[in-house]
């Protein structure tokens, strides 16, 4: 099969990428790591649940807030413990706001969805004495499987074991997310986005599947969105702006919704991509508004849905 | 509070565009603040101008009106840009909205610059005024504009039901031009009309956005009413909380926002179909 050939070439590229010395380029596949897994996440909600969030950063501002506060006020530097801890806050708070949240559809739901970030936005920003207002907050070098890396400087910690192991955890959150895309409960999800009336009919419960889509989706933001600020080491209460809510859509359009791995895709292009407009020129954002512009009335389907037909008139 | 009124009669006029063109077209449209930053730049360059050429003071509200309303000229233009997706699902028209965000803000970062543009501080406080009373006219002009005239008519006609209308003989793309174009002039002027009272900076539009939507979404989707109600209750709200808690400014809208959405989704003052 092309596609696992595609996927096992894409891992040895990854694994082999930082052994070629390019250690700028090797950190700047740090974020993709974190964005891939949270993206993953959007997707089953946009995907195949058809509820666009428009509020999804959110759930990464939480993941990263996570990491700051464990690492700079409790002193827990664990990796593995912080990852965790901000899955469980990630679910702790997806629960009451995808309840709220999925009792409306389309446009509603999004709107919803986006008031909701605000509202995390406006409490990082003005309760300074927890938050750090719109300083941020500062997060330390974690402990990976319980080592601490002392003998590794800044870059060689980055590019090395932190690399891999957040290579690691999107490798595992992509098993983790093809598993529950081809379990029953995905198939229920496809038919609540084709039509949530008559999946209702053949027994599946669209509210629970809506909210349980909502709540795995805010797991993987905030995981994802707990690898985001370590190589920074600032968590910054612009993670959670709608503007940044509205990125990760982009995201996921410009890589393809219709595809398991569109939007991981999707981060790797946005990402490479705005390094480079942004080193030509600072008016960066008018290049990718235009490209947004260009990926939605053309090729709605991504970047992937364009690979696919070119691959099935090949064929 | 005279302030909260203020921001309350210039959060009116985006939302009402917001309102206009949701309620026709059907689009929810992130770039309405877009345009409200334009409006503000273009308003402070069209004061200097004036200015410049001598005009005498009390016609800068004028010269901000016009600004506004020359503005409105590039909605033929992007309207153009939306009509190509109209039958497409309406997440993507949100994302078409966001993609004009992300380019007119580097627009004005491109022809403004980054620094803050502001008036002198003379016309401040006596702007304000003038230009807080402006509002009431404007409101009663769309009033008109929508209830009495046979454009208003045909406005509703299509909001009600797009193909009965064109069955009826209404040319529908040249009514989405003419609403677009309206609902890019109110957010212009009112971006304008701001002048007086703040600096133009370059992230007024995407901080603005967030609260017209909450005066959206408080007076309910496409209700003029609506949209006056939920300015006043937003407006008033945060000039309240800044003068008492200032921490909670933003915060105590979003709460009300959600409630809103939480007990009477359809919002305040919707018709019972919406």
């Amino acid at each position: 099969m092309s596609l696992r050939l595609a996927v096992a070439a894409a891992l040895g590229a990854l694994a082999l990428f930082p052994l070629a010395g390019r250690d700028y380029y090797a950190t700047l596949m740090l974020p993709f790591f974190g964005y891939g897994i949270a993206l993953l996440g959007l997707n089953l909600l946009f995907g195949t649940t058809g509820l666009l969030s428009f509020g999804h950063a959110l759930f990464v501002a939480l993941g990263a807030y996570t990491a700051a506060f464990l690492t700079s006020k409790l002193g827990v530097l664990d990796l593995e413990v912080i990852l965790m801890a901000a899955a469980v806050a990630g679910a702790v708070i997806a629960l009451p706001t995808g309840l709220l949240c999925v009792r409306y559809v389309r446009i509603y739901f999004g709107m919803l969805t986006l008031a909701f970030g605000m509202l995390f936005y406006s409490f990082l920003l003005k309760f300074y004495a927890v938050t750090g207002g719109d300083e941020g907050m500062r997060v330390l070098r974690p402990r990976l499987l319980g080592l601490a890396w002392t003998s590794f400087g800044k870059v060689e910690f980055l590019t090395g074991p932190f690399y891999y192991y957040s290579l690691a955890v999107l490798v595992l959150g992509a098993v983790v997310m093809w598993r529950i895309v081809r379990s029953p409960f995905g198939l229920g999800l496809r038919a609540i986005r084709e039509n949530a009336g008559k999946a209702e009919f053949t027994g599946v419960d669209v509210r629970r599947y809506r909210l349980s889509a909502f709540v795995v989706a805010a797991v993987f933001g905030a995981v994802g969105g707990a690898l985001l600020p370590i190589p920074t080491g600032l968590a910054d209460p612009l993670l959670a702006y709608w503007t940044h809510s509205g990125n990760l859509v982009f995201m996921l359009l410009l890589g393809g919704f219709g595809n398991f791995f569109g939007p991981v895709l999707g981060a790797f292009v946005f990402i490479v991509l705005q390094d480079q407009v942004m080193s030509i020129t600072q008016y960066w954002r008018f290049v990718f508004g235009a490209i947004l512009a260009v990926v939605v009335v053309f090729f709605p389907q991504g970047l992937t849905g364009l690979l696919d037909r070119r691959q099935r008139a090949g064929t | 509070m005279l302030g909260g009124v203020f921001h309350a009669a210039v959060l009116f006029l985006v939302a009402a565009g917001l309102q206009l063109v949701f309620g026709v077209q059907k689009i929810l449209n992130l770039a309405c603040g877009s345009f409200y930053a334009l409006g503000a730049y273009a308003g402070v360059s069209a004061v200097n101008w004036a200015l410049a050429a001598g005009a005498p003071p009390p016609i800068f509200p004028l010269v901000l009106v016009g600004a506004g309303l020359g503005l409105a000229l590039v909605g033929p233009v992007i309207e153009r840009l939306l009509r190509t997706i109209y039958d497409r699902d309406e997440s993507f028209q949100l994302l078409l909205t966001f993609a004009l965000v992300l380019m007119f803000e580097d627009v004005i970062r491109f022809v403004w610059g980054t620094a803050p543009h502001q008036l002198s501080s003379a016309y401040l406080v006596y702007g304000q005024l003038r230009v807080g009373g402006l509002v009431i006219p404007v409101y009663n002009l769309m009033g008109f504009l929508l209830a009495r005239t046979r454009f208003g008519r045909i406005v509703r006609a299509t909001a009600e039901n797009r193909g009965m209308a064109e069955a009826m003989g209404v040319d529908v793309s040249r009514v989405y031009v003419r609403v677009f174009t309206l609902g890019v002039a109110l957010g212009t002027v009112g971006g304008a009309l701001v002048i007086p009272a703040t600096a133009a900076v370059n992230e007024m539009g995407i901080d603005l956005i967030v609260e017209a939507f909450a005066v959206v979404v408080i007076g309910g989707l496409g209700s003029m009413r609506g949209a006056v109600a939920g300015a006043l209750i937003v407006g008033i709200m945060r000039a309240v909380a800044v003068a008492t808690y200032p921490e909670v400014e933003m915060l105590a809208i979003y709460v009300v926002v959600i409630a809103v959405l939480v007990l009477r989704p359809a919002g305040l003052f919707a018709k019972a179909a919406a």
